[in-house]
Order: structure tokens, then sequence, then C-alpha cells
């Protein structure tokens, strides 16, 4: 009969890492449905990027209230879940404090974990008070209304409520260790929750084991139900913020990819040996389709920047055009991404691996067209992504897709590619007149 | 009365067996944009005082690409891209300046994957150069106590990280540097870029080159500083909708240090 709890604990542990680990293969299987690009180059750069922008937080700290707040819960669920494992051997084995053999570095370990739990709740309540109270901007946009919003709070709380159990089960830890409880090593240091205990004084000692047992499954259970609820979260970023600045943009930022399927037409067209009467050859491939309308033409990297982003709307609010009224905001170009890929993600779940076209796509059905013609390029939202999201590569495969598959581009547009064509300048200028500024005085 | 530009070209160098030191990509607004060409003639005013050997294209240069790419035509730049590296190989250039922070940067970034690899400076970094050579000397004297703020080009800043080339040459006139509230990384656009230049803005409450004008304004500053053809005809555009045309003067670097030269 002693087993039963192990056993329970052992179901729990391995359901929960199990059913994550089948949403980690789904999220892997969506990602892959963009297109192929080589990340191999330029390694040292990258693991340098990964320690510097995500370990190491530098682009957080821009702006400094929410940045510091943001690195006391990031390192609070960092090192506060080096306590974790000791739970796990702690549940799998039936021992009770099994690192408490530490001596003083336990101590050490336990009160910081403590003292870190104080500043990440103190964090929480600040951030949200930031969302529901001050009401900051950025969290107001329309594409925040809804489940966004809803899932920023429930986040908050979900952080909250696990600071709080662990410090009642610290709390109930050390009274128990006050009264010399069977079981209950006396190990560790409880510089918070040690301001807590005197509630538990007047209880008898079954109810306080009930309340130190209570906090300390609800505590694990709550960590592995927050696990899989990540998955469905714009929280996803506490993992993907690491591969995803790995495979971040490393060229300078006004560098576009040049097509190379219109490289090859080019040349071909400038080419004087081409013979022009050529029958085109039967079994050359379908010509690739230019540009993104869907998320399987954008490349993978795109759709990891989708489910990495947290909405945390730094972008749009560094946007020129969202800051002046806009209909764009680049944290909705991700989001948009990341939706539609979750459509088709189900799509081909329900259809047997599958993708059946459902009439939909991610232009038109998600992102509008008056969205993309409002962008400057400007690169703001790329500089101000703490995770190195780069919204602007969807938006200009996007106008790919538009001008040279669909001729949709704005009539002004047209006739200045029409001028290009024609004279070689935006204007309607002749190309013979290029130099007459150096006569004009 | 003004000396005349000598501006030597490409053909008429190559011609006499020369090959000059420096490109001058003049780019389409430095050539017909009546605002954007008096930036061109100060630059080119400078560079004749300092003796650089340079030579434009003239008639054979054609626009970059920049334009069409950003507007989702890769077609029609490429095209564009490979005319004019066909041009610039032919005459074996080996180092381009340009005014224009958006031929700046496809010539520098986006032509060598197709196989023009030039050494491509802004006009900022290579008047900062000249400066630092001693083939120019910049007296302040005019400027001495006015205030100046630089509007970063975002294909010159965020895109290329060209911050400081501009600013050192505002110092060196000795006036007084003014930062926006947005400035460098965080430099709020003109409004002019991916291809908004030649369209109408979409629908909004304010126009963006408005909205970087009031912060312009903010620093009560004498003079706006461009570096770019685009960002100046914004830029001008706000202040003239502000009324404080007479107040305030927009003006390229190139155009300063000229002023500072009695070019």
């Amino acid at each position: 009969m002693d087993y039963i709890p192990n056993i329970i604990f052992a179901i729990i542990l391995f359901a929960g890492i199990g059913f994550f680990a089948r949403n980690v293969k789904k999220l892997s299987r969506n990602i892959k449905l963009g297109k192929e690009v080589d990340t191999s180059d330029n390694k040292s750069q990258r693991w340098n990027n990964m320690f510097r922008i995500a370990l190491g937080q530098t682009k957080m700290v821009v702006r400094p209230i929410p940045g510091i707040l943001h690195i006391i819960v990031y390192l609070g669920f960092i090192i506060i879940n080096i306590e974790v494992l000791e739970i796990i051997i702690d549940g799998l084995f039936g021992t009770h404090r099994i690192f408490s053999f530490f001596g003083g570095f336990y101590s050490f370990l336990i009160g910081s974990f403590e003292i870190l739990a104080l500043l990440v709740i103190i964090a929480v309540v600040i951030f949200w008070i930031r969302r529901n109270v001050i009401k900051l901007r950025r969290f107001l946009n329309p594409e925040m209304s809804g489940w966004p919003k809803k899932d920023g709070n429930l986040i908050l709380y979900i952080e909250l409520v696990l600071m709080v159990l662990f410090l009642t089960m610290n709390a109930a830890d050390y009274q128990l260790q006050q009264m010399d409880a069977a079981h209950y090593t006396k190990a560790g240091a409880f510089p918070v929750s040690q301001f807590i205990a005197p509630l538990f004084q007047e209880m008898s000692m079954s109810v306080i084991i009930m309340i130190e047992r209570s906090a300390w499954w609800l505590h694990i259970v709550g960590i592995l139900l927050f696990l899989n609820y990540l998955y469905y979260s714009k929280h996803l970023h506490i993992l993907l913020a690491f591969p995803n600045t790995y495979f971040g943009k490393l060229k300078p930022k006004g560098q576009f990819e040049n097509l190379e399927a219109v490289t090859k037409e080019v040349r071909l067209m400038m080419d004087p040996s081409a013979d022009p009467f050529a029958a085109p050859d039967e079994n050359a491939p379908i010509p690739e389709k230019f540009g993104a309308s869907d998320v399987m033409d954008l490349k993978w990297v795109q759709l990891l920047n989708a489910y990495t982003c947290t909405e945390c709307g730094r972008c749009t609010s560094e946007c020129p055009a969202n800051l002046t009224g806009k209909k764009l905001s680049p944290r909705k170009i991700m989001m948009d991404t990341r939706d539609r890929l979750e459509e088709v993600g189900k799509n081909i779940d329900t259809n047997k691996g599958e993708f059946v076209p459902d009439g939909k796509q991610l232009l038109g059905d998600y992102i509008s067209h008056e969205e993309l013609w409002a962008c400057t390029s400007c690169n703001a939202c790329v500089e101000a992504c703490p995770v190195s999201i780069d919204p602007l590569s969807i938006i200009m495969d996007m106008r790919q897709y538009l001008v040279m598959e669909q001729s949709a581009a704005p009539s002004d547009l047209n006739n200045m590619m029409g001028n290009i064509e024609n004279n070689g300048a935006p204007w309607p200028f002749n190309q013979m007149d290029r130099l007459n500024w150096s006569k004009e005085s | 009365m003004e000396n005349e530009l000598k501006v030597p070209t490409m053909a008429e160098l190559f011609a006499a067996g020369q090959q000059p030191e420096v490109l001058f990509w003049v780019g389409c607004a430095g050539s017909f944009d009546d605002r954007a060409k008096k930036i061109t003639k100060a630059f080119v005013k400078i560079l004749n005082k300092a003796n650089v050997s340079f030579a434009v294209l003239g008639t054979e240069e054609s626009c970059t690409g920049d334009p069409a790419k950003r507007a989702g035509n890769e077609f029609l730049f490429q095209m564009q891209a490979v005319t004019n590296i066909e041009v610039l190989n032919a005459y074996e250039v080996k180092k381009v300046v340009t005014a224009c922070p958006h031929c700046f940067n496809t010539l520098k970034n986006e032509y060598p994957g197709l196989g023009g690899n030039y050494e491509v400076v802004h006009h900022t970094q290579f008047l900062k150069q000249l400066l630092e050579e001693g083939r120019i000397s910049v007296e302040g004297g005019q400027f001495k106590g006015k205030k100046i703020t630089f509007h970063d080009p975002c294909y010159l800043g965020r895109a290329n990280n060209v911050y400081e080339a501009p600013r050192d040459l505002i110092r060196k006139l000795d006036a007084e540097l003014v930062e926006m509230k947005n400035c460098k990384k965080r430099g709020l656009c003109c409004g002019a870029g991916g291809a908004q230049m030649f369209k109408e803005p979409e629908k909004g409450k304010k126009d963006i080159n408005v909205e970087r004008t009031e912060q312009a304004l903010e620093t009560q500053p004498d003079i706006i500083a461009a570096g770019c053809p685009f960002c100046n005809t914004m830029l001008t555009d706000g202040v003239k909708n502000k009324e404080k045309e007479s107040s305030v003067a927009v003006m390229d670097i190139a155009e300063l240090i000229a002023m500072a030269e009695d070019l």
C-alpha cells in the first residue's frame, strides 16, 4: 500500500511528459510544412546570438521596466526548477527532500528559491497591473481581444499559483520540522515561508501534513499541466526563444533575399544565345510559385518565428504604420501565421496526415492586402523583437505573391514599376536626361 | 559666381584610359528630383574641392531596382540589377559612393549575390573619411550654437548599422547635436521606405512623416539633418505641414558640409 502514491506519481509524471512529447512532435511537423532553408552556416555566430539574446536576455532590457521584471520571472523559473528535480526523485522513490544531505549548500539553494519565488510573485502582480489596470497601449490592440488577452492573464495566474503553492509547501514543511514530525528532516532555509509558517501554529500535525502534501502534489501537477498548456498558448516562447534566436537572420537587416527562381528566369532572358522559339521541355518541373499566399509557401524558420511569438507587441508599438493608425500590426502578422498554421495542422490531423484544401489561405482570410501595403520595410519590428522574429520577411513574401502571381499591386506602384521598366527611374523621366543636373546651376 | 561643376563620366574616363578612385552613384532621386539634385551638386562640389578622382555613370545609370523589390516585384529588381551589374563590371568598378541609403543598401547587400561585388559606402561615411584624411577641412563657424537633429534613414541605420558617421560630421560643424526621442536603432521611419514614396499611404489617423516631424520639432532644432533624399522630401513636407518652414530647415549632411566650406 505504501507504494500507491509513488505509482500514482509515476503515472502522472509520464502522462504529463508523454502528452507534451506528442505536442512537440505535432509542433515540429507543422514547422516542417515550411520550405527548406539552409541554416548550417556561421555556427559560432548563431550560438553566440542564442546565448546573448535568449539566455542573456539582452534585448529585453531595451525597455528597462518590463525587461528587469521579465528577467526576474525568467531566472525564477529556471532556478526554481532545480527544485523540480528533487520533487521528481522524492515522488518516484518516496523519499523526502533527497538533496538535504548537501547541508549548508541545500539551505542556500532553498533559501534562494524562496527569495526568487517572492520576487516572481511581485513581478507577476506588476505584469498583471500593466495589462489590466494601467492598460498599456500595446496590450490593447485589436488583435489582443478575446483569447490572446485571456491567455496572457491565465499565464500570470498559473505562475502566481505555482509560486504560492511552492511557498506554502515550504512553510508547512518548516512548521513540521519545528514540531519534530517524523519523516520531515530538518533541512533548508526558509527566509520567506517562515513568515507564513505561523499561520499553521494552531493546527494539528496531521492537518499540516495534509497541507504540505496537498501543496506538494498541486505544485508538481500544476507544473506538468503548465508544461502541457504551452502548446495551446503564446507561452511557447520559453522553449522556442532558444532555437529561434539560433536560426535568426544573420545578414544585415536591409538585405532581402534574392529569389533564385527569378534569377534563373532573368539569366535566361538576358542570354543572347537562348533560343526564343524553343519549345518548352515537356518534363520540366512546374515552375515554383513566387512569393507566399499560405503558410506552406513560407520558410520553416518563418513558421518557427510564428510559434515563438509571445505577443508582447514591442514590434507593433515601434511600427510607424501602426503608430499612425494604419491597419498593419507586425504582431498580428505573426499571430495570423501561427493561427493559420494551427488550422492547417488540424486539417492534416483529421485527414489522416494529408492536407485537404479548405478553400482558405493566409493571404486574404487572415492577412489583408491593406495591412501588407502599409509596411515601409523600415525594420523597426525586427529590431524591436527580443527573440529575433522577422515579421517583415513574411510581409515581403506576400507582397511578392501579390505582385508576381496576381499583378495586384496598388495602381500607383504599377505606375512606378512601369516607369522603371521603361525609363530606368521610378518617375517618368527620360534616361537620357539623367545627367542634366550637372549643367543646371 | 559659382564654379562650374566637374562631373566626369565613366565613359569619358574609360576612353581616356583612366580609372577613377570611386564611382559616384547618383541615383534616381539625385538625378531627377529638384530637391535631391541640390544634394547631388553639394556633394560634387565637395568632391571637386577635395580633388577626389571620381566619375558618374550619367546616362548609363539606371534605377537599382530597390523600390521594385520592396514592392514585391523581384523580376523587375533582378532585371535592373543584372543590367546595372553588367555596366559596373564592364568599367571594372571597385568602389561606389552614393548619397541614397536605398541605393547604398541594394548595391552593398543585394548585388553581390547577382555578381556585383563592390566596396559600397554612403556619402556620410565617405565625407567622414575625407575629413579624417585631411582632404577637406570644416570650419564650423556659421553653425556655432545652432541645434541640429539627425534623422536616421532606416536603410542606413537599422538596415546597415551606420549611425555614427553622419553624427560625427555634425559634431565637426561645432553645432549642438540634439537627439530625438526615437533615434539610432529605434529611429522612426519617415514613411517613404518599402516603395511607400510612390503611393498614397494606407488609411490611418496620421501621416508617418508628420509624426516623425513632430518628434524632430520637439528637439527645437534649427536644422533637421537627413542623409537620404526620400527622408528629406518627407521631412520637408512634414515641416511645411507644421508651418515651420521659415524657422526650421531640412538639409542633407552633404549640404551642411558644403555650406561650412563656403561652396
